[in-house]
C-alpha cells in the first residue's frame, strides 16, 4: 500500500489497470441497465422503481467519494504527501457529479411518487448538504492562488467535513423527527423485493468501479499536470 | 547579568496573554468600521425584507418566525469574519501573534471569543426583538436570547475556522459564507428547534442541549483545523 | 535564555523552488550574524524558518541555553524570539501607543520595558497619533522598540534599516550593540553590511 505512494511506482502500477477497471464498469454498466429495465415492473410504484437502481448507487458514491476525500486529505496533511493531495483533489469532482445524479434522480422519482419535485426530507436534504460540502470544498481549492497552500486548506476542510457530516446528518435527522416524519417510501428503503436485488446490486458494482476508474484516471492526470508544470518551470529557469 | 531593559523579565502569562490579546481583539472588533453595529444592522434589514417578501400575514409568518430569525442570525454572523485573520496577515501581525506565548491554538480560539462578544452578543439581544416583530410569542424571548447566545458561540467558532482557511483567497468574504454556511447546518436546526419546541408545548432543553454540546465540538475543531490553516496561510 | 542558535544541513523551498540546501550555521551569544544574498537567495524564508513560520523541508533548527541544554523549540520561540520582518504588524487605525502597548505586552514585558522603547527610538512624539499618521520610517522606529521593550534573546531581522534615515540607524546600530553586550543573538538579513561587527552568511544568488 505504502510501497505506491512513490508517484513513479503509482503510475506504473495503475497504468495497466486503469483501462481494466473501465472495461469492467463499462461491462457492468450494461448488465446493470438491461437487468433494470427487464425486471418486472413494481405493483406499487411501476416503472419507477427503476429509478432507484441509479439513485441509490449515486448517493453511496457520492458519499463515498467525499469518505475518500476526507481520508486523503487525513493523509495529504499528516504526511504531507503530495499523491494524497493528487487522490483527495481527484476525488472531488467526480464525487460532487454523484452527488448531483443522485438528487436529479431523487426529484425525478419524487415527481410521480410525492407529485412533487422536491421534498425536504431528511435523506434528500442530507444528499444536498453533501453537494454543499463538496461545492465549499472545490470553491476553496480554485480561489487560493497559491496552489500549494489551496491545497493544504482545501485538505483541512475536507477533514473538518468528514468530521462534521455525521453531525450535520444527525442534525438533519433530528430535524425531520420534529416536522412531519416522512411516512413515504423512500428509494432504497428496507423490504427491498428479492426480485430487484440482482440489477440493483449489478449497478451498484457497476457505479463502485466507474468511480474507482473515473478517480484513477483523474489521479493520473493530475500527476502529469504537475510534472508538465515542474518541466515548464525549470524551463523557464534554465532560459 | 545586564540586558537592554534592567528589570527582570515578566512574560505575560497564559491569562495575561489571553486578557491582552482578547482586549486588542475588542477593540479591533469596534473600532474597524462598527463591525457590531453592521451586524446588528443586517440583522434588522433582513427581519424587515423577509416578511416583505413572503407576504405580511402574522398567521404565515408566526409559525417560520423563530426560523427567520435563526437565518438571519446565521448570515449576519458572517460579515465581518472576513477581516479576522486577514487584516493580520496582510500588515504582518500574524507573525507576531505566532511567536507569542500563546499557541496558535488559543489564538484562534481567543479570536472567535472576542468574535462573540463583539457581534454574537449584541445579535443575541437583537434576536428576540425580531423574532417577536415577526410574531413569536412574547414568552419565548428570553429563550430567543438564550438560543442565540449559545448559537453565536457556534457560528464565531466555526466562522473563525472558515476566515483562518479562506485566508489568501480571492473574495475572500463570498468563499467564507460558502464554506461556512454548511457547517452552520447544525446549530441553525438546533436553534430554530429550541423555539419551535417550546411554541409547541415541548420542553426545548435536549435542543439547548445539542445546540451546546456542537459549541464544544466547534471549539475543538476550530482551535485545531483554525490553526493548521493560519500555519499554512502563513508558511 | 537561549545562548546557541545552531542550524543544521537546514533545508528550505518556496512555492516549490528549492532556496538553499544544507545550511550549516551557529551563532552564539553575543554574536551576529548578516545574511546576505541576491534577492530571491532566501535569506527571509530563512529567518521565517528560524522563527517557526515556515517549515522546512530537512535539517534541523535547535535552541540552547547556556549549558549547552537543548530548549523545547515552541518555549524557545515563544519566549525568547523576537522577528521583525518586512512588515511592521502595526494596526492603522490604533494609536501607537496602544500598539506598542500591545506587542511588547503581547510578546512579554518588563516593568520599564515599555519607557525604554519609547526613549530608545524617540517615540514619545508619536504615541497618541494614530499609526496610519506615521511616515514609514516612523512605523519602523515604532516596531522597533517591541524589541526594547520586550527583553528576547535571539532578533531575528530582516533588512530592519531599510526604512531608516542615517540618525535612526546610528540609534538602532547601538542598541544592537546593547544587545550583544547583554548576551543577545542577531541575525539580519541585509543589502548594506551591518553597522556592526558580524560575520556574513551568504546565501549566493538564485539556487
Amino acid at each position: 500500500m505504502f510501497g505506491l505512494s512513490n508517484p513513479q511506482r503509482f503510475m506504473r502500477f495503475t497504468g495497466p489497470l486503469t483501462p481494466v477497471l473501465w472495461t469492467a464498469a463499462a461491462v457492468l454498466l450494461a448488465v446493470g441497465t438491461w437487468l433494470s429495465f427487464t425486471v418486472p415492473a413494481d405493483y406499487q410504484q411501476g416503472d419507477t422503481v427503476r429509478i432507484m437502481f441509479v439513485h441509490v448507487p449515486a448517493a453511496s458514491l457520492g458519499l463515498g467519494a467525499y469518505a475518500a476525500l476526507g481520508v486523503s486529505s487525513f493523509f495529504a496533511l499528516v504526511f504531507r504527501h503530495a499523491l494524497a493531495d493528487a487522490a483527495a483533489r481527484a476525488a472531488a469532482l467526480p464525487g460532487a457529479a454523484f452527488t448531483a445524479l443522485a438528487l436529479f434522480t431523487g426529484s425525478l422519482w419524487g415527481q410521480p411518487m410525492w407529485g412533487t419535485w422536491w421534498v425536504w426530507d431528511a435523506r434528500l436534504t442530507s444528499v444536498l448538504v453533501l453537494f454543499l460540502f463538496y461545492l465549499g470544498y472545490m470553491a476553496l481549492r480554485a480561489s487560493i492562488d497559491d496552489e500549494q497552500k489551496g491545497a493544504r486548506a482545501a485538505a483541512v476542510l475536507g477533514l473538518v467535513g468528514l468530521i462534521n457530516l455525521p453531525i450535520v446528518k444527525f442534525s438533519v435527522d433530528w430535524w425531520n423527527t420534529l416536522h412531519q416524519p416522512a411516512s413515504f417510501l423512500t428509494p432504497g428503503a428496507s423490504g427491498l423485493d428479492p426480485v430487484y436485488l440482482p440489477p440493483f446490486l449489478t449497478m451498484l458494482a457497476a457505479y463502485g468501479v466507474l468511480f474507482a476508474a473515473l478517480w484513477l484516471t483523474a489521479i493520473r492526470t493530475e500527476i502529469r499536470r504537475r510534472r508538465v508544470l515542474t518541466l515548464r518551470a525549470r524551463k523557464a529557469l534554465e532560459a | 547579568m545586564s540586558r537592554p531593559v534592567d528589570a527582570e523579565p515578566r512574560p505575560p502569562g497564559l491569562r495575561g496573554a489571553t486578557r491582552v490579546l482578547l482586549e486588542r481583539e475588542l477593540d479591533l472588533a469596534w473600532s474597524g468600521g462598527g463591525g457590531p453595529l453592521l451586524a446588528c444592522g443586517f440583522f434588522a434589514c433582513l427581519t424587515a425584507v423577509l416578511p416583505l417578501a413572503a407576504g405580511g400575514d402574522p398567521r404565515t409568518l408566526s409559525p417560520v418566525a423563530g426560523g427567520i430569525a435563526w437565518l438571519a442570525l446565521a448570515l449576519a454572523s458572517l460579515l465581518s469574519l472576513e477581516r479576522l485573520f486577514e487584516r493580520d496577515l496582510e500588515d504582518g501581525a500574524l507573525d507576531l501573534l505566532a511567536i507569542g506565548h500563546l499557541p496558535l491554538e488559543s489564538v484562534v480560539l481567543i479570536k472567535a471569543l472576542a468574535q462573540w462578544i463583539a457581534v454574537g452578543l449584541p445579535l443575541a439581544l437583537t434576536a428576540p426583538v425580531a423574532a417577536l416583530a415577526l410574531g413569536l410569542p412574547v414568552s419565548l424571548a428570553p429563550l430567543a436570547a438564550l438560543s442565540a447566545l449559545i448559537g453565536g458561540a457556534g457560528f464565531a467558532l466555526t466562522g473563525a475556522l472558515g476566515a483562518a482557511l479562506a485566508l489568501g483567497a480571492k473574495r475572500g468574504g463570498l468563499l467564507i459564507a460558502v464554506v461556512v454556511l454548511p457547517l452552520f447546518i447544525p446549530p441553525v436546526v438546533f436553534g430554530a428547534g429550541a423555539l419551535e419546541r417550546a411554541a409547541s408545548g415541548q420542553s426545548p432543553a435536549p435542543a439547548l442541549a445539542f445546540l451546546t454540546a456542537y459549541v464544544l465540538f466547534a471549539g475543538v475543531i476550530a482551535a485545531f483545523a483554525g490553526a493548521a490553516a493560519v500555519r499554512n496561510a502563513q508558511g | 535564555m537561549i545562548h546557541a542558535l545552531s542550524l543544521s544541513d537546514l533545508t528550505v523551498s518556496r512555492g516549490g523552488r528549492r532556496l538553499f540546501t544544507g545550511l550549516d550555521l551557529r551563532l552564539q551569544a553575543g554574536e551576529a550574524v548578516a545574511l546576505t544574498g541576491a534577492n530571491g537567495a532566501g535569506k527571509t524564508s530563512l529567518l521565517r524558518t528560524v522563527a517557526g513560520l515556515l517549515r522546512p523541508d530537512a535539517g534541523e533548527i535547535a535552541f540552547h541555553d547556556g549549558d549547552g541544554n537543548r530548549l523545547d523549540d515552541h518555549l524557545a520561540r515563544g519566549r525568547e524570539v523576537h522577528f521583525l520582518g518586512h512588515q511592521d504588524g502595526l494596526k492603522t487605525g490604533r494609536t501607537a501607543r496602544r500598539e506598542l502597548g500591545f506587542q511588547c505586552d503581547w510578546l512579554g514585558h518588563t516593568q520599564t520595558g515599555f519607557d525604554h522603547a519609547v526613549e530608545a527610538f524617540g517615540l514619545e512624539p508619536l504615541l497618541d497619533l494614530e499609526v496610519r499618521r506615521l511616515s514609514a520610517g516612523q512605523r519602523r522606529r515604532l516596531a522597533m522598540g517591541r524589541l526594547v521593550g520586550s527583553p528576547r534573546a535571539l532578533w531575528l531581522l530582516d533588512e530592519p534599516m531599510a526604512p531608516l534615515d542615517a540618525r535612526w540607524r546610528a540609534v538602532f546600530a547601538d542598541q544592537m550593540r546593547r544587545h550583544l553586550e547583554a548576551d543577545g543573538l542577531i541575525l539580519a538579513a541585509v543589502h548594506d553590511p551591518l553597522p556592526i561587527p558580524a560575520r556574513t552568511l551568504d546565501l549566493g544568488g538564485l539556487a
